[in-house]
């Protein structure tokens, strides 16, 4: 077996220190291997949001460690995280978080202007993505001229506009009707099987889940049941 | 990094366009008000300098008593004598020629009109010497001075006063009982630097004034002593070489203070000069506070912009953008906005300041390097009152920002 694109071994995270010390996590292991599509399912406060917030190098487990790519991800500093977002990670919200007043394409193209990449190719790039999430033609919209499901596919393609390694969502649907969510659900599917993204996505709807691959449940703060592990025991 | 910063920054103002306008409204007004109070200045002082020149550029002026204020008397101190012209004229080789001249208040009348003014007995010269220009007739020579005619040359305000209409010319005015003919007018110069008007003013020659007008006691007086110097000849030499003269031939000891006073037109340039420029910084200063006030109008907006904007923050550091990048974003856009206002506030004062001297009759005097400077300060407000706020934005963390409503 090649060494996975993730893996997690004996994760904690606490909050708060003393008697007010809450444990989010407490001692999470699991691998990730490229190319998979990975749901993680769980009620609110098991844990899951701080394990995709430490899969995505927006925080730093307590104890444990994370490696990403071969890269132990607990012992870079800030700055070397951002860099690591910036190269391999895509990030889609359940908000879409669109910058206001901006078109489509500004949108599409701001993680590469982070890249540093010259005005053409920046233009080339987000217009591919965006022909990708299938909106052509709707390079020059501004957020507010767009629905909600079109809202989702261009944060998609912003994501997605970097060719990431890792494709996390936190809840995609989460703000979109059961047919939106269907097209947002088949793009993603399409990504992951077209392209070779790998894919991670919160969800509390086991709908969605099930365009994955592999669920991974969370309760209280520990792995409670794993697909993978099911099927292959 | 930069351009990136910079062009983040401008579509972030192009995204706001009102509240960006709005915010650099401090900016403009202050840039503005630095600008226009020192162009205003400027022109007051170019306005002084220019009314002092008129006086005539190397020019020295001995009067008795102390003090360099006109209008103020000279007291108790002993008037000159005609010898004192002389000597000066004989002693000091860089003195070219010396209007005598001596001057009391009188009524003058023609018919039925009749005017206050001073009536002025003083030698030919004194028309080259002080820099006059006739406005039509003639200006009395040496042998009407010689012969101590009753002629006159009337300024342009005693004119007015006196003949409203027709030509004075060969016309007979009359004061203290002496019926004067009228052979000349002077072209006008207008107000002093002091607000006098130098126009009010009757010339006739001084051996006419001393014989008619002046009283029997100070027959043989003259007052002031206006010294043309020599071409290329410097004035403060003259000066202190006239001072030296006089204390002798006044006879004052060593350890006594001179009861008369010489000073050239430069020192009475300078003098009023140096209270506009006083006058000017003062203005400006308090100008230059409105800036600062502008300033932290800036800080204030970019502060709640950087709340109003945290979850945008957020997004830009979860798709990658380093801490660096934000703040530059931020500071750039403070001082993009800050310049673009310095500009505006530049604009602003051209109108300003030229409707402004044109108001007040002043010179538009365009100083560009207070405009640079004024440029550099917003630009400098808008890195100094930027970077708090900047900073802010940089240092969020960006899962709290991605979960701020």
């Amino acid at each position: 077996m090649s060494t996975p694109l993730i893996s997690l071994r004996g994760v904690t995270k606490t909050y708060g220190s003393g008697q007010a010390a809450f444990q989010a996590l407490r001692g999470v292991s699991f691998d990730i291997a490229a190319g998979e599509f990975v749901a993680v399912m769980g009620p609110s406060g098991s844990g899951k949001s701080t394990v995709m917030n430490i899969l995505g190098c927006l925080d730093v487990p307590s104890s444990g460690e994370y490696v990403f790519e071969g890269e132990q991800v607990e012992r870079l500093d800030r700055t070397q995280r951002a860099l690591l977002r910036r190269h391999c990670l895509g990030f889609v919200f359940q908000g879409f978080n669109l910058l206001a007043r901006t078109t489509a394409l500004e949108n599409v193209e701001l993680p590469l202007l982070y890249r540093g990449l010259p005005l053409a190719e920046r233009h080339a790039q987000a217009r591919a993505a965006l022909a990708l999430v299938g909106l052509t033609g709707w390079e020059h919209h501004t957020p507010a001229e767009l629905s909600g499901g079109q809202q989702q596919r261009v944060a998609i393609a912003r994501a997605i506009v970097t060719q990431p390694t890792l494709l996390l969502a936190d809840e995609p649907t989460g703000n979109l009707d059961s047919e939106r969510s269907v097209e947002i659900m088949q793009l993603l599917t399409d990504l992951n099987r077209a392209h070779g993204i790998t894919v991670l996505m919160v969800t509390h709807e086991p709908d969605m889940a099930a365009w994955a691959s592999r669920t991974l449940r969370f309760a209280d703060g520990l792995v409670s049941h794993d697909s993978a592990r099911e099927a292959a025991p | 990094m930069f351009w990136n910063a910079l062009l983040l920054a401008l579509r972030e103002i192009r995204r706001n366009l009102l509240r960006a306008s709005l915010t650099v409204l401090g900016i403009v007004i202050g840039v503005a008000a630095v600008i226009t109070m020192v162009t205003l200045g400027n022109g007051a002082t170019a306005l002084i300098t220019a009314q002092v020149a008129s006086l005539g550029s190397n020019i020295v002026i001995v009067r008795p008593g102390q003090r360099m204020s006109p209008g103020q008397p000279a007291g108790w101190a002993p008037a000159f004598k005609e010898e004192d012209a002389d000597a000066i004229l004989d002693n000091v080789l860089a003195v070219r020629e010396v209007a005598a001249s001596a001057q009391r208040g009188s009524t003058v009348s023609y018919m039925t009109e009749s005017t206050f003014t001073p009536v002025i007995g003083t030698l030919p010269n004194y028309l080259d010497v002080g820099s006059w220009k006739l406005a039509e007739g003639r200006f009395f020579h040496e042998g009407e001075q010689r012969a101590g005619r009753a002629v006159c040359v009337l300024g342009e305000s005693v004119r007015a006063a006196l003949f409203a209409r027709g030509s004075p010319l060969g016309e007979k005015v009359r004061f203290r009982g002496v019926a004067c003919e009228v052979i000349g007018v002077l072209a006008p110069k207008g107000q002093s630097a002091l607000g006098q008007d130098q126009d009010d003013m009757l010339l006739m020659p001084l051996k006419s004034y001393q014989r008619r007008v002046a009283g029997r006691r100070s027959r043989q007086d003259v007052g002031t002593l206006l010294l043309a110097v020599r071409e290329g000849q410097s004035t403060e030499r003259v000066v202190r070489e006239v001072a030296d003269l006089m204390r002798e031939r006044r006879g004052i000891a060593p350890n006594e203070a001179d009861n008369f006073s010489v000073f050239d037109t430069r020192q009475i340039s300078d003098a009023l000069s140096s209270t506009t420029r006083v006058l000017t910084t003062l203005l400006g200063a308090v100008a230059a506070v409105s800036l600062l006030v502008g300033g932290i109008g800036i800080m204030n907006i970019m502060l709640v912009s950087v709340t109003e904007r945290t979850r945008e923050i957020g997004t830009r550091l979860a798709i990658g953008a380093l801490e660096r990048e934000v703040l530059m974003q931020f500071l750039v856009e403070a001082v993009a906005l800050s310049s673009f206002g310095g500009l505006l506030g530049i604009a602003l004062a051209l109108v300003a300041s030229f409707a402004l001297t044109n108001l007040l009759h002043l010179p538009f005097v365009l100083d560009l390097q207070i405009m640079l400077l004024a440029f550099l300060v917003s630009a400098g407000i808008g890195v100094l009152f930027g970077f708090v706020p900047a900073r802010r934005a940089a240092r969020l963390d960006p899962i709290e920002a991605l979960r701020h409503e």
